[in-house]
This record gives structure tokens, C-alpha cells and sequence, in this order.
């Protein structure tokens, strides 16, 4: 066990450097959670969404959710490159834990991620937003969770396709309907029933619920510990399988 | 003492959208200790999914060997502990400077910060790319870049050292300092070397004994003397009309360009 950690370390610091060097990739990542913010969170400011809390502190979680969504669901796209290169094989050919080399790169992903989402609260705070920061640090795990658990799947995936032709599609397919249902920018409160039906099945949804009563300080609430247990089942699946298909990929 | 490595009824058979390409099918050979064994056949015969197979890459689909004392399937990380191996696309970061490449690499097999410092100084002299220590990746030769991916495969000194092609796309000086680089590791550190060349005169050059696969069959093996001999009609016969004579054709398939003798 210690070795994996001690791996992640070296491969984590590799490519946080990287990402350090490249600054284009958060500022890319924030670009559509803050339009958002800015050209459409202005739209919701009195109009009734049907819970509790203002329309900043409704929008704000779900943007928050989405770019934990599509920043780690796309998190693959970079090892496919890395494989592509021969990256991958050079390093799969050493002793080094394989579970590292998955790992490392997703706690690289979570923690651009935190960086972001730090920025994106910071600029809803401009806009109008006031949350507890007990709240806001609870929608940082959640936010934190989903990414270790969708970027782990990505890199695995990833592992197992040839292009980014066929990765992204893909992706793309799963992430929109996923978002869609999920309540990010207006909550399921307000959906006809079948619809909300359906969003339960999406576990996202009960991420953005609970980061949502985070933000209004309802702690006792039980979308909070919904989306708790949504949280860790979410990562349970994601790294069993995500690590096993790692693994046993042929790079 | 023990060969280095064995295998037996080695196979892979890739799954693809037309069925299943056998690219290995079930190959028997031995590597002596210390020996330099040049790994010949037309493209295509299967040499880069063989090496896959024994760097613990791909699980073979059929077979067994034993690599550097270890069992292939079994003890995959003990092999790789002592294993080096250089692809036959290079595993560079085009992003990284040279030394941190190096220290990685030390890193990942398990020597301390300052160990592995150390060990990328010492490599990067040996390799003669002291100069190039805080280039980038990128910004290297074709030639640069091979003897940092071969000093890269030498960090953690190992008993038996894969090259795939080492030399494709080097030009004639380059490839015969890698030639030479290649002998002062055996000499120096009793390294087996076990690598694939498309060239004749490199595998002439350099190899102690042959092995020419085929379609994913060992179709010939021997010292290249004892080869010109039984296919080549004289031990004076050019390898390429011997290794014509095995496969059929030349070393590349469809080849026309000359290939030096
Ligand atoms: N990932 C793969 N999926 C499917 N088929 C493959 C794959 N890799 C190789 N093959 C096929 O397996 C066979 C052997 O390929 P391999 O790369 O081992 O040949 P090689 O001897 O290294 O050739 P070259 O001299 O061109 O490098 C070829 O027919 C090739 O098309
Ligand atoms: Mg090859």
C-alpha cells in the first residue's frame, strides 16, 4: 500500500507541474461554468425555482456540479495522447504501482478541479451569492468525490479506445442527458413528473441537491445525506472498475 | 548457467473487427546470458507484439516464459524490476526537459530524489547528452533522442535490455555510435541485449545469434556464420540473400530501397 501512495506522489507532482505550466487548461475548464454565471444566473435572480434558498445559491451548486462533470468526464482525453506517444507503456514497463498511474493523474484532475471551483464561488460571491463557507467547503467534497470517481472511469475508458474520435462522442453522450437530468441549472422542483422521475435514476442529481442545501446551511437536511451516500457509492463503483480496467488495459 | 529468458508456445492473437490477427503464434526460444540477440523478420512478422509480450505488456494469449529468473505471468513486477526496454516509438514527454525525464525514471524504480539525480548525471555522461540535461524533449535529434530513451531502459541497470529498432531513421554515424554504445553495455555491464533490426548489417554487425520470425514463426535461428551457411549456400553468402532465402523476401515487405550489406 505504501508504494501506491508513494507512486501517486511521483505521478501526481509530474503532472500538476504540468498542468502549472500549461494556465490555459483552468482558465479553459472555467470558461462555460462562468458564462453561465454571468449571462444566465442574472435571468433567475426573481423568479421563483420552487426550494429553498436564492436563485444564487441554487445555480451556483449546479454549475459547480457541472464542471466537475465535464472536466473529468473529458480528463481521459490526456492519456490518450500519452499513450499515443508511448508515454504510457514506457511507464507501464517499470515497477511503478499501475493503480498509481491512475491515481496520480486523478488527484491531479481533483485538485485543478478545487482550484476552479474556489474561482467560480469566488466570482458568484461578486454576483451576489452568499453561502456558509462550512456549506461551500461540504460542495468542494461532493464536487471533489464526483471527480476522483468520473475521471477514474474517463482514464479507463480512454485506456480502451484508440482516438479521440471515439472517446469524445461518447462522452459527450452520456455527459449532456446526464446533466440535463440532473437539475444543474434549474432544479427538478420544478419538472413534470416523469421527468423527475427519470432525473432519480441520475446520480448526479443527488449530488446537486445536497451541495445545494449545503450552500443554504441545512445540514440536518436529507438531501445532504442522499447526496452523501450518492457521493460514495458513486466513488466505490467508479474506483473498483476504473482501476481494474486500468489496470488490465493493454496500453 | 540458466538462459536468461525461455519461452514456450509464447502466442497472441489480437481480437479485431475482422476477426482475430495471430500476430504470435506459439514461438519456443531461448536467450543466453550475456549474448546479443538480434530478433529479425519482414514487418508485420510479430517482433514488437513478442517484445510486448516478455516486458509484461500484453498477457500472451497462449504460452509461457521466463524472463530474467521470473516467471512471466506470475511474477510480472520482478521482471520488470529487471528488464529494460525501449519501444520502438519512443516514450518521451515532448513537454519535459531531458533531466526530469531521467529523475522520473529513477523514481519509478524506487531510488531516493538524490539517488535518482545522481543516477540521471551519471547517464546523461555515459550517454553523452550532459549537454542536452535541461533541453526539452521536443527540441532533441532523432538520434539525441534514441540514446536518452536507451539511457532511460539502462536506469536501473537490468540483466537484460529490449531494443525494437533502435536505429530506424538514424543516420550512418549515428547509428554506428549506437552500435558501439550498445557493445560497451554489454561489456561493461554483462547486460543481455535483445533487439530487432530491420538492417542486415546491424544484425551482421552486432548480434551474436539470430532469430528470424515470420508470420508469427520462428522460421530460422543460428549464428549469422552458421545461417549463411545452411540457407545462404556459403559462409561467405550476404545476409540478405540468406535472410531471402528464409522468408522469401526481404527484409521489408514491398521493399525496393537498398538495404547495405
Ligand atoms: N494492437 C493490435 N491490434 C491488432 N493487430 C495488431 C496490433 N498490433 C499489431 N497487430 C498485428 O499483428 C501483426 C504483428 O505486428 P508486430 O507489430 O508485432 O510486427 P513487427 O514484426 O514488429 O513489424 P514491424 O517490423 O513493422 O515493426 C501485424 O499483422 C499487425 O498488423
Ligand atoms: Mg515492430
Amino acid at each position: 500500500m505504501p508504494t501506491v501512495l508513494a507512486d501517486s506522489r511521483l505521478i501526481f507532482a509530474r503532472y500538476a507541474r504540468q498542468t502549472l505550466r500549461s494556465r490555459i487548461s483552468l482558465i479553459f475548464g472555467l470558461m462555460q461554468p462562468m458564462l453561465f454565471l454571468g449571462l444566465f444566473g442574472p435571468l433567475l435572480e426573481d423568479v421563483p425555482l420552487g426550494r429553498e434558498g436564492d436563485s444564487w445559491q441554487i445555480l451556483v451548486p449546479g454549475l459547480l456540479i457541472q464542471l466537475g462533470l465535464f472536466s473529468a468526464a473529458f480528463a481521459g482525453i490526456g492519456i490518450l495522447i500519452e499513450k499515443q506517444l508511448g508515454i504510457v507503456e514506457r511507464m507501464r514497463v517499470t515497477p511503478v504501482s499501475r493503480t498509481a498511474l491512475l491515481l496520480g493523474r486523478v488527484l491531479r484532475d481533483v485538485a485543478m478541479l478545487l482550484v476552479q471551483s474556489l474561482v467560480l464561488v469566488l466570482a458568484g460571491v461578486a454576483f451576489g451569492l452568499r453561502a456558509p463557507v462550512l456549506g461551500v467547503l461540504i460542495g468542494f467534497v461532493f464536487v471533489a468525490v464526483l471527480a476522483l470517481s468520473l475521471a477514474s472511469l474517463s482514464y479507463a475508458f480512454a485506456m480502451r479506445v484508440r482516438t479521440a474520435q471515439e472517446f469524445a462522442p461518447v462522452i459527450n453522450s452520456i455527459n449532456l442527458p446526464a446533466m440535463l437530468l440532473s437539475g444543474i441549472l434549474l432544479p427538478m422542483a420544478l419538472a413534470p413528473t416523469w421527468l423527475d422521475v427519470v432525473s432519480h435514476f441520475v446520480p448526479f442529481r443527488y449530488l446537486v441537491e445536497g451541495v445545494r442545501a449545503a450552500f443554504v446551511g441545512d445540514y440536518g437536511d436529507s438531501s445532504l445525506a442522499l447526496g452523501a451516500l450518492a457521493s460514495v457509492l458513486l466513488a466505490a463503483f467508479s474506483l473498483t472498475l476504473g482501476t481494474r480496467l486500468f489496470r488490465t488495459a493493454g496500453a | 548457467m540458466a538462459p536468461i529468458l525461455t519461452t514456450h508456445d509464447l502466442a497472441q492473437a489480437y481480437p479485431t473487427k475482422h476477426g482475430l490477427v495471430e500476430a504470435v503464434r506459439g514461438i519456443d526460444m531461448t536467450v543466453e546470458n550475456g549474448e546479443i540477440l538480434g530478433f529479425l523478420g519482414p514487418n508485420g512478422a510479430g517482433k514488437t507484439t513478442t517484445l510486448r509480450m516478455l516486458t509484461t505488456l500484453l498477457a500472451p494469449t497462449r504460452g509461457s516464459a521466463t524472463v530474467a529468473g521470473h516467471d512471466l505471468a506470475t511474477e510480472p513486477r520482478a521482471v520488470r524490476q529487471k528488464i529494460g526496454y525501449v519501444a520502438q516509438s519512443s516514450g518521451l514527454d515532448p513537454q519535459e526537459r531531458v533531466r526530469s525525464e531521467l529523475v522520473l525514471q529513477g523514481r519509478l524504480y524506487r531510488l531516493s530524489r538524490t539517488e535518482a539525480e545522481a543516477r540521471a548525471e551519471e547517464l546523461a555522461a555515459d550517454l553523452d547528452l550532459t549537454d542536452l540535461l535541461d533541453r526539452k524533449c521536443s527540441e532533441l535529434s532523432g538520434g539525441q533522442r534514441r540514446r536518452l530513451d536507451i539511457a532511460m531502459a539502462l536506469t536501473h541497470r537490468p540483466a537484460l535490455l529490449f531494443l525494437d529498432e533502435p536505429t530506424t531513421g538514424l543516420d550512418p554515424g549515428s547509428r554506428a555510435d549506437l552500435w558501439e554504445l550498445v557493445r560497451r553495455i554489454r561489456q561493461q555491464e554483462g547486460t543481455t541485449i535483445f533487439l530487432t533490426t530491420h538492417y542486415l548489417d546491424e544484425a551482421d554487425a552486432l548480434a551474436d545469434r539470430l532469430v528470424i520470425i515470420d508470420h508469427g514463426e520462428i522460421v530460422a535461428e543460428g549464428t549469422p556464420t552458421a545461417l549463411k551457411e545452411q540457407y545462404g549456400g556459403s559462409p561467405d553468402a550476404s545476409l540478405q540473400d540468406t535472410f531471402i532465402a528464409i522468408t522469401g523476401h526481404g527484409p521489408r515487405r514491398e521493399e525496393n530501397a537498398p538495404i547495405a550489406v
